[in-house]
């Protein structure tokens, strides 16, 4: 097993969320590109844990539990704004939401 | 009670103020106010006299007599126990005076100790303080002292100033300033009360010139006649004069007795010697050109006559009761500083009694000429305040503050008679000689109040006058002054003729001018009532002091004059008889020269040696003349020019000078700080927050995924200075 693998896989999945977040229009879809992100992080902490040692591994599984719990809450409240711009709007596209333009 | 006595000036104060504030919306004025605070104050006075006189007797003063020779050893000797009683001066406060004495306890006046040493029981003085304010080490204190002297005061300025107010609604109603009037009245008495309840002498000098003030603005009071603002500017000059004496006297007493002011310590520490004699007669001859400033004594007596001016009442008060008499009160507080400047006890000659003998003479020779009633009466108080001066200048100083309480009630009274006969007989004239004449039958409640007032001046027993005049004369007998008891001598005769002369003009013969033509008649009950009152006084105010009675000596005897070792006389009938010879003869001479028309050559005041006497005495021995083109002129002219230059060249040129270097400031400010600097910060902020503003505008485009890159930009700047510096 090298470490190198699974650090281009992470840097590959947080591109692609990157892209999603930046490029796409829909909102559901940038959800879901944060996901990739944060899971892309997720990936490197357990690798790079497992590579230092056992303490550091259990370490970084936990440090990974905490971010999974908090993307779920996340994407809960990111549902939810979705949602309530889908109601007031019938379109989730965020290219068209500018109210905040100065 | 007796502590309480600052009610007094507090209450004429206050008068003061709401006559000047509400005074004419009153129904009467403000007479009404003036009125009722003087009543209050007349009550006061009268229940202070009476807490005084019952007050008891309990303390022990001893008496040095001073030794004419080896003067110093013997005063050290003496003072062992007063030098303790002036630090408890010192200690200011509630002070009790006790002096401890080896003598035992002897009541009354009754002589004590050996060896020339008296032991006097006394009312203490009561003396109460408050601080006024603190300057480092020193507290100025402001506070009342009450003694025998204040009460008797107390008394008759009151009483004067009471019968004053009444007698002014009639005399003055009608008067455009009528409320401003009997404002300034209250504040004038306000003066009085304050110096004459006073502790120390800055309080004192406070009294003292708020009357300065008040006369001038009374004086004054028909100011639209040129000759009356004249007059109020000379009365205010000529004592202003003597206030400068008065400053420089305080000052230096206040350096000399230890940095107080307080009056009695002051009066202890010149007793004991502790100030060294050129400060201390250099100090009381600064005071002394006050006294003669404020008490119209020679050379400074030419104000007080001009003051008649004023509206009668206040020439009334003035003379009898207020302002003039401040100067002898003046000397009377500070006793123990003139008594020893000066040696009274020596006998001989010395400046004060000096001072009082001529102004004796020569006012007295000038009431003879005059042809204004009021003017004759004026000479005749600058004469009478002689007699006081001399009499406090030959130590006999109770007989002064005597002659000053009986004088203040027939001078009053005079003076009163004479606005009721102008005010009545004559038409508003004072003129005897053009205006009067034959009054007796028309107004026969002034004239029997007037001759009664006349008969007391001129000391005929046994009306006040004689009594008080009689004390100074035997004072200046047996303490050493035996020319000055010739000096009173020919002034008592003076006085007894010149007021005969007076009531001969006024109220016998045949009317004249004002007189005869606009029906004089009898004045209203507010005018005749103060009258008799002060008629009454001035019959019985002088048995106070009787002999056998002599209550006034025991009320007023105080710690100064008793530790100076002052004496009283017994009464002399042989001073007695000479001083009423005198009188009665000056009144007979007169007499005989007015109404049995008596003239032997040197009496025919047209012609000769006489003639010129007449007119030396009709120019007020050109002293005016002096003072007016010499002084006045002298100074007035040279430096009104030197004045008018220097405002001319100096001043106008620093003012334009100013305006056009303000100017040209002004324009600099405006045009280049104002418009360029501040401005300029003012509109560059605009602009740029304007500019800012816009720049980032672009920025907000409200596009979520925008702020993201953004921020993902911002995030790969950092990791990459991360990676570049760690």
């Amino acid at each position: 097993m090298y470490l190198t693998q699974f650090l281009l896989l992470a840097a590959f999945l947080f591109c692609v969320g990157i892209y999603g977040v930046i490029a796409r229009k829909n909102a559901v879809l940038v959800l879901m590109s944060i996901e990739l992100i944060l899971n892309s992080v997720n990936i490197n902490l357990v690798a790079l844990g497992a590579w230092r040692g056992f303490e550091e591994q259990i370490i970084a599984s936990v440090f990974s539990l905490f971010i999974i719990a908090v993307a779920a809450a996340e994407v809960g409240v990111g549902l939810a704004i979705v949602l309530l711009i889908y109601r007031n709007r019938q379109s989730v596209d965020l290219s068209q939401v500018a109210e905040m333009k100065g | 009670m007796l502590e309480y006595a600052w009610v007094v000036p507090a209450i004429t104060f206050t008068s003061f103020w709401i006559i000047l504030l509400f005074g004419k919306k009153l129904p009467m004025k403000g007479a009404e106010v003036g009125i009722g605070a003087l009543v209050m104050c007349f009550v006061l006075s009268v229940a202070l006299s009476g807490a005084w006189i019952s007050r008891t007797a309990d303390l022990e003063v001893e008496a040095h007599k001073t030794v004419e020779t080896g003067e110093h050893g013997s005063k050290t000797d003496d003072h062992g126990g007063e030098s303790d009683s002036s630090g408890d001066h010192g200690g200011g406060g509630d002070h009790r005076l006790v002096l401890p004495s080896p003598a035992p306890l002897v009541m009354g006046a009754a002589e004590g100790g050996e060896g020339g040493h008296h032991s006097y029981i006394i009312r203490e003085p009561v003396q109460k303080e408050w601080t006024w304010f603190s300057n480092g080490q020193i507290d100025i204190k402001a506070g009342i002292h009450i003694d025998g002297l204040a009460v008797a005061l107390l008394f008759v300025v009151s009483t004067i100033s009471l019968l004053v107010h009444i007698f002014s609604t009639s005399y003055v109603h009608g008067d455009e300033r009528f409320t401003h009037y009997f404002a300034f009245l209250s504040l004038f008495t306000t003066g009085m009360f304050v110096l004459v309840t006073a502790s120390n002498t800055l309080q004192a000098l406070f009294g003292w010139e708020l009357m300065g003030l008040c006369s001038f603005g009374l004086i004054g009071h028909w100011w639209e006649q040129y000759p009356n603002a004249r007059a109020a500017l000379k009365a205010f000059f000529t004592t202003r004069t003597g206030d400068v004496g008065l400053l420089v006297g305080i000052s230096i007493l206040f350096f000399a007795a230890g940095e107080t002011f307080d009056i009695a310590s002051t009066n202890a520490a010149a007793i004991a010697g502790e100030i060294p004699d050129g400060v201390l007669i250099a100090a009381a001859a600064a005071l002394l050109v006050a006294v003669i400033g404020k008490s119209a004594q020679f050379p400074l007596h030419t104000w007080l006559p001009d003051a008649m001016a004023g509206p009668t009442p206040v020439s009334a008060l003035i003379h009898a009761a207020t302002m003039v008499v401040a100067g002898v009160y003046l000397i009377a507080r500070l006793y123990g500083v003139f008594w020893e400047a000066f040696d009274i006890a020596d006998g001989g000659f010395n400046a004060i009694a000096i001072v009082g003998g001529i102004t004796i003479l020569i006012a007295a020779a000038l009431a003879f000429v005059q042809r204004d009633i009021k003017k004759v009466l004026a000479y005749s108080t600058v004469s009478q305040l002689g007699f006081m001066v001399m009499a406090l200048g030959v130590g006999a100083w109770t007989a002064a503050i005597f002659h000053l309480f009986t004088h203040a009630f027939f001078k009053a009274c005079l003076f009163l008679g004479a606005g009721s006969v102008s005010h009545s007989g004559s038409h508003h004239s004072f003129d005897m000689v053009a205006d009067m004449g034959g009054l007796k039958k028309y107004m026969p409640k002034t004239f029997w109040t007037f001759a009664t007032a006349t008969l007391a001046l001129a000391g005929v027993p046994p009306l006040a006058g004689f009594w008080s005049k009689d004390e100074i004369l035997l004072g200046a007998g047996e303490n050493g002054y035996t020319f000055f008891l010739v000096v009173g001598l020919v002034g008592a005769f003076m006085t007894a003729a010149y007021m005969t002369r007076c009531v001969y003009l006024t109220f016998f013969g045949e009317p004249r001018g004002a007189a005869a033509h606009h029906h004089p008649h009898e004045s209203p009950s507010t005018i005749t009532i103060p009258l008799i009152i002060l008629a009454v006084l001035s019959v019985f105010a002088g048995l106070l002091n009787a002999p056998g009675i002599l209550k006034f000596t025991e009320w007023t005897d105080n710690i100064t004059v008793i530790t100076a070792g002052m004496e009283h006389h017994d009464f002399s009938i042989i001073t007695a008889l000479f001083s009423v010879v005198v009188g009665l003869g000056g009144i007979l001479t007169a007499y005989a020269y007015y109404w049995k028309g008596f003239r032997v050559g040197v009496l025919k005041y047209d012609q000769g040696i006489s003639g010129s006497i007449y007119r030396f005495l009709g120019n007020k021995y050109y002293l005016d003349d002096l003072y007016e083109k010499g002084v006045v002129a002298g100074v007035s002219g040279p430096v009104a020019r030197a004045a008018y230059w220097i405002n001319q060249k100096v001043l106008d040129g620093v003012v334009n000078g100013a305006g056009v270097t303000a100017r040209g400031l002004a324009r600099f400010v405006y045009e280049i700080l104002d418009q360029k600097v501040v401005d300029g910060i003012v509109n560059g902020t605009g602009y740029a927050s304007e500019g800012a503003g816009a720049g980032l505008r672009v920025v907000q485009t409200g596009k979520v995924q925008q702020y993201a890159v953004a921020m993902f930009i911002g995030v790969i700047a950092f990791a990459g200075l991360l990676v570049v510096f760690v």
